[in-house]
């Protein structure tokens, strides 16, 4: 808020006044910076309609620094004049002072001296008048009191063509009498204290209106990022309905459990470079369950479990090679595999980790990303089960076109039989990648603005809670 | 999953009648594909090179429909138009027969023994008296091609050569012989050639050029003869010119040369089951025989019809259904499986075509049963699977801590498992070789050289990237790192005398302090910075 004493004195000016009065004015007269002025209008308006200001453009002129060293010291050719004793002085002389050229061949115009060219000890300059008028001083001090206006255009523009004045487009402030206008000022408050609920002093106060255009500032506060929030709330979906969650904390797996333990042949094209990322180092893993390997070996290969097999030559070396997981599935088969090595029980697991393909990159495809899978495995279970358990799953999501969003199906005896699981088991799965709800969910059309290092973290800052079911999706 | 493009009206006029887009694409759905797109070759090329390109083109309907990457019988449109109207019950399925010569010996294939060392296996057959037009040479065309990249593995496995038979004279020879000794004026072009040339030529061809690693750098290439010396083929790289086969083309000779013998069979059986339906007797195939380098000989095509027994019982019980016998069997038999109930029980037996080398299983036959009954007939159900869900409990801790930090205000950050040695290793003022880092084969791009160690050069990127955010930035992310075996690392990562070591219980579990400042530079930061990293496995 301005200084009172200022406030009170601009609203005295305007009283004054039938139109208005410009703020420049105001401010030269009381001797202040025009910035005041502005703060004192600025001030005034907050209180209502007190005031009422229009702004304004008006070209002002102004003293350059040049010029301001003149109207101090004098213009170059009068202190030329000044410094010419009675019996002259040598142009050399003359030359070597800082004023000296401009203002010698100004004084020549001005007719204040002439030089003897034929002097002896060289040219040689001497006064022909007594004294003279320095007009330009005179001038300046014009402009610089603001009686610019006494001048006349061409001699304003003569000295802006010396550098000596600029014209400078000035915002001013036209300044009248709102429709409450008065000349004493309340002051506003803008917070209620402790001291004036303490004293109760509130009650003959006044208080600024609040401005709602301006923004608020930001709680500090910390931040989940959107991707584990969706995360959050699909495990939560899980434990609701009964499955438990599996051991996932291993990026590396073999292609042994990859791969061969589901039943998915060598010369696949998913097992190729351009899908699958191989480890150079470690290259191969050596630990497997050595009577399964040969199981699956021989599933692969000649057949068995009721199955014609693949009829082709399955080579260890294969699945020896170590990868980045293209699919949690291998996890999935781990579990199976163990539960077959005791009694069996019925299970229901789930997972959500991240997977890796070696594909092409585009918009929606990342070469990592996060997959989410169920999986159910018990006796006698049916497609009308697969499909009851996924309206369950999509139905608590809220999903309505959920068919195109994931995979689902039935494990194949290939696998289950060799793993020793009892004949009558069926087991169940499905999978969808967590980025796609989680992209459609905040409305994110490219992949990489939600996951990795570029994201923007005013994203994470902005994100809302994720709820289940949303009201879109 | 393979696309199948199809001229619409062709499609129609096949089946027998018109459909509308949605009582079409109702149709896919149900008989388990998908039609992918409606479009025309005038839509495609503007789309992929703009509307001047594409001014010329054809504005014939064309229907591109998804089919899974199994079903080898439905990549072209005479498979699909047999599919479909045996699905609908309109026509039976053929049963497709190999058979003898009408007069004279089968045609015969040597192999000779030095195809051992490139392309071991070969198989081939006959379509005697068939009748081309241009839509079935160009669905000819199109099936090979479809084959070779789906099953045949981009050629790698097997190649198909076709033939017309009017133009060579058997015995066939398959053999392999050094590149320079090999010439011959191949397809679409004017002069000879000799292999080695060949090579070259193709380097330039969009097409060709992707197989030619298949054969290049080894000693001998195989070719195909005829019994006059003229060159059939050099698989898997291009057919020869002389036996071009045109819309006159009334007999022709198929060979497969492949590294998979299985495979081989399944493909020749393929192309003839699906085009023996334009010979003068339909669906019947001549037989060729194939002679190995050990004098033993093989007739082909196989064209094995296989039987499997099973009970309604366990169709009914997979699915979740309860239909006859008799029903199920009618089921089957709209997917191609020829099925009848035995009379023994409930128990039925299925016949499994050549042109469902997909079936391998009970499971399968299961499968189309669940097609042909409709998946959206089936009841849902709810497994009565009682069980007691447990939290993984890495993860339990994890979400724990995470709520937490976001409390105390840090903002939850996300970044890659996947980055460049330098991230882990030479930002860090440490070397790679110390990190025992898990390091992936041929990367595409620096970003993808090694699995992280480390979770601090994500953040520290991911500040890097934020540049213009207000300060303080106050990150975190909980998450896995992959380690080959533990790390014991100097502290060059942090300022001197500003680190700590973190215990519990006696045991180091991470550390913290304020980065050094070659580290920040490295990063591309500018602000002080301090960092926690901590292994939170020890306290579960």
């Amino acid at each position: 808020m301005a200084d009172t004493g200022v406030l009170e004195t601009l609203l005295q000016r305007v009283e004054k006044v039938d139109d208005g009065v410009d703020s420049l004015d105001v401010a030269t007269s009381l001797g202040v910076d025009h910035q005041v002025i502005v703060g004192a209008v600025k001030s005034l308006q907050a209180l209502g309609d007190v005031i009422s200001a229009e702004l304004r453009s008006s070209k002002h002129w102004e003293l350059t620094e040049e010029g301001t060293e003149i109207a101090e010291q004098g213009s170059h050719e009068s202190r030329v004049f000044s410094c010419i004793p009675l019996e002259g002085l040598a142009q050399s002389e003359l030359m070597k002072l800082p004023f000296g050229k401009i203002g010698f061949s100004k004084a020549m115009s001005n007719k204040w001296i002439r030089v003897d060219k034929a002097h002896e000890g060289g040219p040689r300059i001497f006064r022909t008048v007594e004294s003279i008028e320095d007009q330009v001083r005179e001038k300046l001090f014009l402009v610089q009191k603001g009686n610019s206006t006494q001048l006349e255009e061409k001699e304003k523009n003569e000295l802006k063509k010396r550098k000596l004045l600029s014209e400078v487009t000035v915002k001013s402030y036209w300044i009248t009498k709102g429709n409450s206008f008065s000349t004493t000022i309340t002051k506003q408050e803008t917070e209620l204290t402790p001291e004036m609920i303490a004293s109760g002093n509130w009650k003959e106060k006044k208080f600024k209106p609040y401005n709602f255009e301006a923004m608020g500032v930001a709680p500090d506060c910390g931040h989940l990022h959107p991707l584990m929030k969706v995360r959050t709330q699909f495990r939560q979906i899980f434990l609701e309905m009964g499955f438990t969650e599996m051991p996932t904390n291993n990026f590396i797996e073999s292609s042994f459990w990859n791969f061969d333990s589901l039943f998915q042949p060598q010369q696949h094209p998913a097992r190729d470079q351009h899908d699958t990322f191989f480890l150079s180092d470690p290259a191969h893993a050596h630990q497997f369950p050595q009577d399964y390997l040969e199981r699956v070996k021989k599933v692969h290969s000649e057949g068995g479990y009721g199955s014609q097999g693949y009829k082709y030559d399955w080579k260890i070396e294969e699945a020896q090679k170590n990868i980045l997981r293209t699919h949690t599935t291998a996890v999935s088969a781990r579990m199976l595999y163990k539960l077959a090595q005791q009694k069996f029980t019925p299970v229901k697991y789930f997972s959500i980790d991240r997977v890796f393909r070696n594909e092409t990159l585009d918009a929606t495809h990342l070469a990592e990303f996060h997959q989410i899978e169920g999986v159910v495995a018990d006796y006698g279970l049916t497609l009308g089960d697969l499909m009851g358990v996924l309206h369950q799953f999509f139905t608590k999501l809220g999903l309505k076109k959920w068919v195109e969003v994931g995979n689902s199906g039935v494990f194949r005896p290939e696998m289950l039989l060799p793993m020793g699981l009892p004949e009558g088991v069926s087991v169940i799965a499905w999978g969808l990648s967590l980025e796609r709800p989680t992209m459609i969910k905040y409305g994110i059309n490219n992949i990489r603005e939600l996951v990795g290092h570029k994201v923007n973290l005013q994203m994470v800052y902005d994100s809302p809670i994720c709820r289940n079911p949303p009201t879109h999706f | 999953m393979p696309t199948v493009g199809v001229k619409r009206d062709l499609l129609f006029k096949a089946l027998g009648r018109s459909y509308t887009d949605e009582e079409f694409d109702e149709l896919c759905f149900e008989f388990g594909l998908e039609l992918d797109e409606i479009t025309s070759e005038k839509e495609i090329i503007s789309r992929e090179q703009g509307d001047t390109k594409a001014s010329g083109a054809s504005d014939v309907i064309l229907y591109k429909i998804d089919v899974p990457a199994n079903r080898y019988d439905l990549l072209c449109l005479e498979g699909l138009v047999r599919g479909l109207q045996v699905f609908k019950n309109k026509l039976e399925a053929p049963q497709y027969k190999r058979v003898s010569p009408l007069s004279g010996e089968p045609q015969k294939l040597i192999i000779t023994k030095e195809t051992e060392a490139v392309r071991p296996h070969a198989v081939a057959a006959v379509l005697r008296n068939i009748t081309f037009t241009q839509e079935r040479y160009d669905s000819f065309i199109e099936l090979q091609e479809k084959l070779h990249q789906n099953i045949c593995r981009k050629r790698s496995l097997v190649a198909i050569g076709t033939h017309d038979l009017d133009t060579i004279s058997g015995p066939f020879t398959y053999t392999a012989k050094p590149p320079g000794d090999i010439s011959f004026k191949p397809l679409n072009q004017t002069k000879e050639y000799t292999a080695t040339q060949l090579m070259s030529l193709y380097k330039t061809d969009s097409h060709l050029r992707h197989y030619l690693h298949i054969i290049e750098d080894k000693p001998v290439y195989p070719v195909i003869y005829d019994s006059n010396g003229v060159v059939l083929s050099m698989p898997p790289i291009i057919n020869g010119d002389h036996s071009k086969i045109s819309l006159k083309t009334k007999n022709v000779f198929i060979e497969c040369t492949a590294t998979d013998q299985t495979k081989a069979k399944t493909v020749l059986d393929m192309m003839v089951t699906m085009f023996s339906e334009y010979c003068a007797q339909p669906f019947t195939v001549e037989e060729a025989e194939v002679v190995y380098p050990d004098g033993k000989t093989c007739i082909y095509p196989e064209l094995a019809y296989r039987k499997e027994k099973l009970s309604s019982k366990f169709i009914n019980q997979k699915v979740g259904i309860n239909e006859s016998t008799e029903k199920i069997a009618q089921l089957l038999t709209r997917m191609c499986l020829l099925s009848q109930a035995t009379g023994v029980g409930d128990e039925i037996e299925v016949e499994i075509p050549p042109t469902r080398s997909d079936v391998i299983h009970a499971c399968d036959i299961m499968e189309d049963a669940a097609i042909a009954y409709g998946f959206n007939n089936i009841t849902r159900t709810t497994p009565r699977t009682y069980t007691v869900a447990n939290q993984f409990p890495l993860n339990k801790l994890t979400e724990l801590l995470r709520q937490d930090l976001a409390a105390a205000g840090f903002t939850e950050a996300l970044n890659f498992a996947l980055c460049s040695q330098e991230d882990i290793a030479d930002k860090l003022g440490k070397k790679i070789s110390e990190m025992r880092a898990v390091h992936i084969s041929n990367p595409k791009t620096a970003e993808f050289q090694v699995a992280r160690t480390t979770l601090l050069p994500g953040l520290l990127k991911t500040i890097a990237a934020n540049r213009k955010m207000p300060l303080p930035l106050k990150l975190f992310e909980i998450s896995d790192v992959v380690l080959k075996d533990e790390t014991k690392g100097r502290h060059s990562t942090y300022f001197p005398g500003r680190c700590a070591d973190i215990f519990v219980r006696g045991k180091n579990v991470g550390r913290l302090g304020v980065l050094h400042p070659d580290v920040i530079n490295r990063f591309e930061l500018t602000m002080p910075c301090s960092a926690l990293e901590m292994d939170i496995e020890p306290f579960l």
